[in-house]
């Protein structure tokens, strides 16, 4: 039990005096303190450097697409895109479907062939001649401009099956796949040897280690890489305007017809000469940002989810 | 005990068993050690990392329900030479055993053998506790679960007595689906003693268990040695002469040598005996030296 003892006023520490003996431990003015005060000062202002332009970019969407995106709401979100684009109001419906197949499909394409292909290459290719191949390729690949991926996709695509959502999904995996082969390897190599070593030592093959002790290790980063994938490939447009035309109506089919996607609408809305045209563009960009941030809230969840009380 | 400081007179200088042990050394012969049957039979081993040849020439045996401590300095080949005994060498790559390893008879490295196999009669304690960031339960679960054990009665039954053998069962028993890393590392330590032991191996194979333990949970890490002799063969590597001198029954005392001519220093077994033996009457100097704080 901690028991109050009254302050002594003669004692000059309790009174939060000077200490007596000629001991001061008070800070001194140096060049050193200068130093660290000025240094803290300039990694403050680079913070709010960096904040500046998120924080615009986020309120001018707010500010000019909340007008529109809310007005009797829901209809932005659930009408049709009007056929004449110089006609006012809504709305983003069959955009919001388009974006939902492309990038949803092009995620079920890169996300099992990316993760397991990392695993392929971090636990068993490790150093052969085949797996810095692959590597290698994959680091290129990040680097092709996305513009080539949808030209790319047009030629083995899109010229013999026409406009659809899956040639979309197909560009945008060719996008991802890079993104989440080096992430998820990157993943993998973050897992301490000692972990391995444990399940080996209770007797446990490779493959079951892999399965049950490392991958389930690497999981949350995996995720996080696989989101960024997913947010990078969701605001492209370029490989899109080869792959999937540009509809107004709903079209849930995958494989069949020309459909839309929200930055699809973004560009042909924005670069139309009509004002009503521009307010739909900035009503489909706030619905596309909302749309990203909600897919990585409820992410954030499920990761949390899967770790474990201390 | 050497000596209670009760008294500052002084005292005479203490002999070489006394400067090690802290208790009473094991009376019991050497030739009474010898009546246990062999575990693992190892002749003229040497292990090799690509070309570096990091130990050779061991040959001893390790005999069953007993502690066998592999004392020696840094880079004598100590551990190189426990891991030699479950196979763990095997993932690391470019790592090479030659000479003979005996386990109960069988060649250890004929190409028949699996290494798994191997690893679930023969279990391992690391240097750093390494529970898996998983809950206690699980941890302790993973070994009965891939040797095929699913019934969730059975399981709980293997997870309380493997707790209870490693003295952690009334510590977590309360909180066995909160994760293995919110406990203390003498507590984790114990949880992997816990896990290594749920497989019901036949030698557990500690690798320096308590230099990362402050002394209360290295002694309780010692109790519970001694406690699970009668169900395991112990194997232990050490820096700590006092812990080899206080758990084990046999000791192997191993040093480096130094190739002159490629400046490459190998690890080599000197002398192996009774514990008692190697701490008041080694047969080598090395080993005296060492022990008695005059080198490593």
């Amino acid at each position: 039990m901690m028991t109050s003892v009254p302050l002594d006023p003669h004692d000059d520490l309790a009174r939060g005096g000077a200490l007596t003996g000629g001991l001061d431990l008070g800070a001194k003015p140096s060049w050193r303190t200068t130093k660290n005060a000025l240094m803290i000062a300039v990694m403050a202002a680079a913070v709010a450097l960096v904040a500046i332009p998120l924080v615009a970019v986020l309120w001018s969407v707010l500010a000019k697409g909340a007008g529109i995106a809310f007005h009797a709401f829901p209809d932005f979100f659930t009408s049709t895109i009007p056929v004449i684009s110089r006609k006012a109001g809504p709305g983003v419906g069959p955009a919001i479907v388009g974006t939902a197949l492309v990038t949803g499909g092009a995620t079920l394409i890169a996300v099992p062939v990316g993760v397991l292909g990392a695993v392929y290459l971090h636990e068993y290719g490790g150093t052969t001649t085949f797996a810095r191949l692959v590597r290698f390729m994959a680091t290129v690949m990040t680097g092709v401009p996305s513009i080539v991926m949808g030209l790319f996709v047009y030629l083995i695509w899109t010229m013999s099956f026409g406009y659809s959502a899956f040639g979309g999904a197909l560009a945008l995996a060719c996008l991802m796949l890079p993104v989440v082969i080096g992430s998820t390897e990157q993943m993998l190599r973050l897992v301490p040897a000692p972990l391995r070593e444990a399940a080996y030592a209770l007797g446990a093959t490779r493959s079951r280690t892999i399965l049950t002790i490392v991958l389930p290790a690497a999981l949350p980063g995996i995720i996080s890489g696989v989101l960024l994938a997913i947010a990078r490939a969701a605001g492209e447009t370029a490989p899109l305007m080869f792959a999937v035309g540009a509809a107004t109506a709903y079209n849930p089919d995958l494989f069949h017809e020309a459909n839309t996607a929200l930055s699809l609408q973004i560009f042909g809305n924005a670069t139309s000469a009509f004002p009503a045209a521009q307010d739909r563009a900035w009503g489909a960009a706030l619905a596309l940002v909302l749309i990203t941030f909600i897919v990585t809230l409820i992410a954030r969840v499920f990761t949390s989810r899967l770790a474990l009380k201390r | 005990m050497v000596g209670t400081a009760t008294s500052f007179a002084p005292k005479p200088p203490p002999s070489r068993g006394q400067l090690i042990a802290l208790g009473p050394l094991d009376p019991r012969p050497a030739a009474q050690l010898h009546a246990m049957p062999v575990v693992f039979d190892c002749e003229d081993v040497e292990v090799y990392y690509g070309a570096f040849r990091a130990v050779r020439g061991v040959t001893l045996r390790i005999h069953e329900h007993q502690i066998t401590a592999f004392i020696g300095p840094s880079g004598c080949g100590k551990t190189t030479m426990l891991r030699t005994l479950n196979r763990m060498h095997d993932v690391i790559p470019g790592a090479r055993v030659a000479g003979r390893v005996s386990y109960h008879g069988i060649d250890l490295y004929a190409p028949e053998v699996s290494a798994t196999e191997v690893r679930r009669r023969v279990g391992m304690v690391f240097q750093k506790p390494n529970p898996f960031p998983k809950s206690i339960y699980d941890n302790i679960a993973f070994g009965p679960r891939i040797n095929g054990i699913h019934a969730k009665a059975e399981l709980d039954a293997v997870v309380e007595k493997s707790l209870r053998s490693a003295a952690l069962w009334d510590e977590v028993k309360d909180r066995l689906k909160h994760s293995a890393l919110g406990l203390s590392g003498g507590q984790q330590q114990r949880l992997c003693i816990a896990r290594t032991i749920a497989v019901e191996p036949e030698v557990v194979l500690m690798d320096e268990p308590c230099s990362a333990l402050d002394p209360i949970a290295t002694a309780r890490i010692e109790e519970l040695m001694r406690e699970l002799k009668s169900r395991f063969t112990i194997v232990i590597v050490t820096h700590n002469m006092q812990q080899a001198a206080r758990v084990s029954d046999r000791t192997a005392f191993f040093t480096t040598e130094l190739d002159a001519k490629r400046d490459r220093r190998t690890g080599t077994l000197v002398e192996y005996d009774a514990t008692s033996k190697i701490f008041s009457a080694p047969s080598d100097e090395r080993t005296e030296n060492y022990i008695t704080g005059r080198f490593g």
